[in-house]
């Protein structure tokens, strides 16, 4: 059985209902993270796991018990804020000891963990500093040693790095994983940013509007994407119609082009336009990669970005943007040049509805 | 174009003669008790008063009793509209509000005819009884400036994340308040608490009415009876207020150097 069970959670704020019956059960000393955009319900159903929100219906249990219904001081649950949350009127070592001293541990036993905590986080000699007299980023280790600290069964992190400049937050994910993996402890972990969700977690739940869209690991939820939500949320993607020409052999035609795709396209018929999806990583100019899919088109667009450029191709009705690195001694493509873009038949992406 | 500051300065200088000149006057006269030269005769003679002294101590235990009544309801309130019933706000802002407009010989009526002797609830007919009930009126005089101090406070702080990381790490409602939010509306509490002692040590209908030795009755008295005590009395009165007041700046002062850092 799965260490934390949520069944056919519903939230509803009056006539709204942001969380729409979601299933999942995350493992014991898994990493899951919620990843979706404003708005889809990921941060409600973390606050219902914390208890900080009541379900309207559903179950969730934690390790077998149903806690659903209990107050979040009786859960034993350590979350970590974006806002870092850290009480101001305390020093970094008060902090961290605030959830020992609630629960009377004795008072060695809080030194000792405090101790430990602070070189968890690699702030061994900052236990006597304020928060206000600590960086962003070192509040918010502080603040994960203060959740981690009671020893929670589950460690909840809302958004923890958005507050965070790209450098600290790059550091800060590696460390918050490293000692995730170090304590063995079950973490849910809620962002709307794709690079934080795809290089932290072992698996990954897309939400949308309040439904789960995926759940995989970053490899799956990268590469096969279910939905076309998904596949248009994680990464950048070119999304182009096709028209079947042979559902069987999985023939297509885009903008007059034939391509092969080795994915299913069964139950659609010859004459149906579906949604295809390429990732940009995917795409080649010229023959390059061998793929058995070429399409020929013209240079839209060139974006020189610095080690990579940026090329948009037009064909006919349809637009790919791909990435090429930079290289020195070999110019970029110019605009209106005639190109082949080349790709595999299982690059293509076989969304559920036509793009439009 | 630089514009000319005569009017502004003018308009500083009118202002400081009409709240200086009477000040200044009345210290002058509380130091001409002796004839011929100037000395603290008045404040010796003041200071020295067993009266002064009883009635200034009774006032100031009131005024503590005032402010500790005064933040056991008012933080607690401010936290939960603020927390748990925003939309409450405008009802208990404009409840608060109410002492301002409702003269305190209305309310002071108003409590002799619900707690007199012979009510349900007997306050008056003992002195600690009524004691009591000249505290929960201060309270009630003083909630507009406490709760406003308090709330204004909270607003500062981040109440909802601070109560939901308290509450994460397993602690109770009352020691979040106790631990987590009164803490951090220190400055804030101290602002309401130094008001609060300010209005009490003066007041004087509510003490009267309610016939207990408070200062605000003894200064009537001294001002009825004697000339130059009650100048000195009116200046350390003021020198009381605006202890007060410079306590609330240098509190608020170091509260926002705190925040900055």
């Amino acid at each position: 059985m799965a260490f934390l069970t949520i069944e056919k959670l519903v939230k509803t704020f009056g006539a709204q209902t942001t969380v729409k019956g979601i299933d999942l059960a995350v493992e014991r000393g898994e990493f899951v993270t919620l990843l979706g955009p404003s708005g889809c319900g990921k941060t409600t159903i973390l606050r219902m796991i914390a208890g900080f929100e009541t379900a309207t219906s559903g179950t969730i249990r934690i390790d077998g018990k149903d806690v659903t219904n209990l107050r979040p001081n009786q859960r034993h649950i350590g979350m970590v804020f974006q806002a870092y949350a850290l009480f101001p009127n305390m020093s970094v070592a008060d902090n961290i000891a605030f959830g020992l001293k609630v629960a009377r541990k004795p008072s060695a036993e809080i030194a000792a963990r405090v101790k430990e905590m602070l070189e968890l986080i690699k702030l061994p000699d900052l236990g006597d500093r304020y928060p206000y007299q600590l960086s962003g980023g070192q509040q918010q280790r502080v603040a994960l040693a203060r959740a981690l600290a009671v020893k929670p069964q589950i460690l909840l992190l809302d958004e923890p790095l958005s507050a965070l400049d790209a450098k600290i937050r790059i550091s800060l994910r590696e460390e918050i994983r490293a000692v995730q993996r170090a304590l063995g402890i079950t973490t849910i972990f809620v962002t709307h940013d794709q690079e934080e969700a795809l290089s932290m977690s072992d698996r990954i739940c897309v939400i949308n509007e309040g439904n789960i869209e995926q759940l995989g690991t970053p490899f799956e939820i990268y590469n096969y994407p279910k939905t076309r939500f998904v596949a248009s949320f994680v990464g950048t993607l070119n999304i182009l119609n096709g028209r079947v020409l042979d559902s069987t052999s999985g023939r297509l035609s885009i903008d007059d082009q034939e391509v092969i795709t080795a994915r299913g396209i069964g139950g659609a018929s010859t004459g149906d336009t579906l949604a295809l999806a390429l990732r940009p990583e995917a795409l080649s100019i010229g023959h390059a990669n061998g793929g058995s899919n070429n399409l020929t088109g013209t240079i839209d667009e060139v974006h020189f970005l610095g080690s990579v450029v940026r090329i948009r191709v037009r064909f006919k009705d349809n637009i790919v943007s791909l990435d090429t690195f930079n290289r020195p001694h070999s110019a970029p493509p110019e605009r209106g040049q005639p190109v082949t873009v080349n790709f595999t038949r299982e690059d293509i992406l076989v969304l559920d509805r036509p793009a439009i | 174009m630089k514009e000319s500051r005569l009017f502004p300065w003018l308009g500083v200088i009118f202002g400081a003669t009409y709240f200086l000149v009477p000040l200044i006057a009345t210290f002058e006269f509380s130091l001409r008790m002796e004839r011929g030269r100037y000395s603290f005769e008045a404040y010796r003679i003041v200071l020295a008063d067993p009266y002064f002294q009883a009635s200034f101590g009774y006032s100031a235990v009131i005024a503590v009793c005032t402010i500790l009544v005064g933040i056991a309801l008012s933080v607690p309130t401010a936290y939960v509209v603020q927390l748990k019933l925003p939309r409450l706000r405008p009802v208990v802002e404009f409840i608060t509000l109410l002492p301002l407009v409702i003269p305190a010989i209305v309310i002071v009526f108003g409590y002799l005819r619900m707690y007199n002797s012979s009510s349900w609830l007997p306050l008056t007919s003992s002195a600690r009884g009524t004691d009591l009930l000249l505290t929960f009126s201060y309270v009630t005089l003083a909630l507009p400036y406490m709760y406003r101090s308090v709330d204004t406070g909270l607003r500062a702080i981040d109440v909802r994340t601070l109560t939901e990381a308290a509450q994460s790490l397993g602690s109770s409602w009352p020691r979040i308040l106790l631990t987590v939010i009164l803490p951090n509306v220190r400055v804030a509490v101290l602002s309401g608490a130094f008001l609060t002692f300010a209005i009490v040590i003066g007041e004087f209908t509510m003490a009267s009415l309610l016939n207990r030795p408070a200062f605000g009755p003894y200064l009537q008295r001294i001002g009825a009876n004697r000339a130059y005590e009650p100048a000195a009395l009116a200046i350390i009165a003021f020198a009381i207020t605006w202890a007060c007041m410079g306590l609330i700046n240098l509190f608020a002062a170091m509260g926002r150097q705190t925040q900055r850092r």
